[in-house]
């Protein structure tokens, strides 16, 4: 067993595919967290359902796997699924949530409908095109690693530049607005990050899944602190975590896929999160209230007998 | 002569090509305190909306005496107005701590990209004095009460040492406490000349709290020194009926 993982922890492959995708759960718990604390993670799943239809067209278009044609398709359509939702919500047509459940399974459906007509036609180019559907991390190369990192060093000299802003636009918008900061760029920082991030992730990890390493980290790492930096800090290092380990998991067994081994891993960081943090985890909670109780029984108890005493 | 620290003339404020507001003239004097009074649905919070920029005027316009500058337009005197929210619209779940928050009033001062100073951190702690908040200052923001939520909202925008302060129902749900620190603060700033200008709900404190009203349906029902303004056949006539806009123009 103890040999089994050093020969794995020392395969060039396993290496790649680990950093790979560690890093880009690093990036998603970084950036995931302004779209949780605005209570806006359900928008990222509609976004990354919604690139399916994208990648299709892209490749209808060009006919051929072209990675940023593919990945610029992936964005429009992203893109216009969230802009739709949100104009179907402001416009009063029907309410944010069934928008929001409409937009994403049609652009979803429509997705897979592109994908099947491409994968029944003559042109050979388009094998492996299914992938993005569920993701397939284990192919990834040193290249892809090298693009993940490149571009989520720049986002994170983002989120650091703009540190004071992002948090002050997050809680309150209209106040920060009102300090002079516009609006529309910050919005358009925060929502463009987001798509560069859920971008990154779908060939690796697909557009049903990448929404949960998106929420996913930055729910847990909530639960363990009550500032921004700290959770912000904490939900990077446990999509980083849900990363290597699911990586690692998914390459000692046998065919295992690697994807969704990293989205059990984080749910198991999210439930013991939940359940053992100290303050705010239920269990933690109710052992408290149970403590209080007693104690409070405890000091009726003491009064009485010393009241029967008395009397 | 008072000076005017805030001319609203004509402002037409429209949602989606439906106007709420309608010819909204008025002007809002320096080293007063003004309230701004009407039924829900009158158009209060929108017509600070349009005061803001937040959701400019269709037709009309605002100007600013503040800063040094006179009859200036919003985006010039930006640094020198601020703005009270009303609590509730933001999440409070937010993780954060109470100074945190007030520093935020700092950040307009100090612009893009700059980190708030020891300056402006002793600036927020004193401001959380004033409120009488000093003992939360690293208190988590969801753990207070909405009175305390209401004071940190006002020492955050004590720390941007306006001229002008917009409040948004300040007042609304907040303890005894809370309302008197708040009224005795705002009395101070009008005392140093600054202006103030409040969303005011509660009719019976008007009279006691103010020293203008402006009465808003829609459109201007009247406005003036609370002495002379605040009458029983203003209220009545604020208070009456759902205002439409050009109500005179399309009741045939």
């Amino acid at each position: 067993m103890m040999d089994q993982l050093i020969s794995l922890l020392t395969d060039y492959t396993f290496q790649v595919v680990a950093l790979g995708t560690g890093f880009l759960g690093l990036l998603s718990g970084v950036i995931g967290t302004y779209a949780t604390i605005r209570g806006e993670s359900l928008l990222g799943d509609a976004l990354s359902h919604a690139a399916l239809p994208g990648i299709a067209i892209g490749f209808l278009l060009i006919g051929r796997k072209e990675w940023v044609v593919l990945m610029l398709g992936a964005a429009a359509s992203g893109l216009a699924a969230t802009a739709l939702i949100q104009w179907m919500s402001r416009k009063r047509v029907v309410k944010f949530d069934s928008a929001l459940s409409l937009i994403l399974s049609s652009f979803f459906g429509l997705g897979l409908v592109l994908l099947t007509h491409i994968q029944g036609s003559a042109n050979a180019n388009q094998a492996g095109l299914d992938t993005f559907i569920y993701g397939q991390a284990s192919a990834m190369l040193i290249q892809d690693v090298q693009t993940i990192a490149g571009i989520g060093a720049v986002l994170l000299l983002v989120v650091g530049l703009f540190w004071k802003e992002f948090k002050a636009y997050t809680f309150d918008p209209v106040f920060t607005q009102t300090l002079g900061f516009s609006g529309t760029l910050l919005e358009f920082l925060l929502s463009g990050m987001m798509v560069v991030v859920i971008i990154l992730g779908l060939e690796s990890v697909g557009v049903i899944l990448m929404s949960a390493l998106v929420v996913g980290p930055s729910v847990a790492a909530r639960q363990w602190s009550d500032r921004l930096s700290g959770v912000m800090g904490l939900s990077g290092l446990f999509g980083f975590l849900s990363g290597v380990i699911g990586t690692t998991l998914s390459s000692i067994g046998h065919q295992i896929p690697t994807g969704p081994t990293i989205v059990v891993v984080l749910s198991i960081f999210v439930m013991a999160s939940l359940l053992f943090a100290p303050k705010r985890g239920l269990l933690m909670k109710q052992l408290e209230q149970k403590k209080r109780k007693q104690k409070y029984a405890q000091q009726l108890q003491t009064r009485k007998e010393a009241n029967e005493y008395v009397g | 002569m008072t000076q005017i620290a805030i001319s609203l003339n004509q402002v037409v404020v429209a949602y989606q090509s439906q106007p709420v507001l309608w010819n909204v003239s008025a002007d809002i004097y320096k080293g007063k305190l003004t309230a701004l009074i009407g039924p829900n649905g009158a158009g209060k919070s929108t017509l600070i909306k349009a005061m803001l920029d937040l959701h400019p005027p269709v037709a009309g316009s605002v100007s600013f005496s503040a800063a040094g500058k006179t009859d200036a337009a919003y985006s010039e005197v930006k640094k020198a107005i601020a703005y009270v929210p009303q609590k509730s619209s933001v999440d409070w779940s937010f993780p954060t701590t109470v100074l945190d928050v007030v520093v935020m009033g700092r950040y307009g001062h100090l612009g893009w990209f700059k980190r708030p100073r020891k300056h402006d951190i002793q600036l927020a702690e004193e401001m959380l004095e004033k409120v009488g908040m000093e003992a939360f200052k690293d208190r988590q923001i969801s753990q207070l009460s909405g009175g305390q939520r209401q004071r940190v909202f006002m020492a955050r925008a004590l720390a941007q040492q306006a001229d002008i302060y917009i409040l948004d129902e300040p007042l609304a749900g907040v303890d005894i406490k809370t309302e008197r620190i708040i009224m005795q603060l705002l009395r101070e700033l009008v005392l140093e000349g600054k202006t103030v200008m409040v969303v005011h709900h509660d009719l019976q404190t008007v009279e006691e709290y103010f020293d203008e009203v402006v009465f808003l349906n829609r459109q201007i029902i009247a406005a003036g020194p609370t002495e002379i303004t605040f009458t029983e056949g203003n209220i009545e006539e604020t208070y009456r009926k759902e205002q439409t806009v050009q109500s005179g123009v399309s009741e045939r």
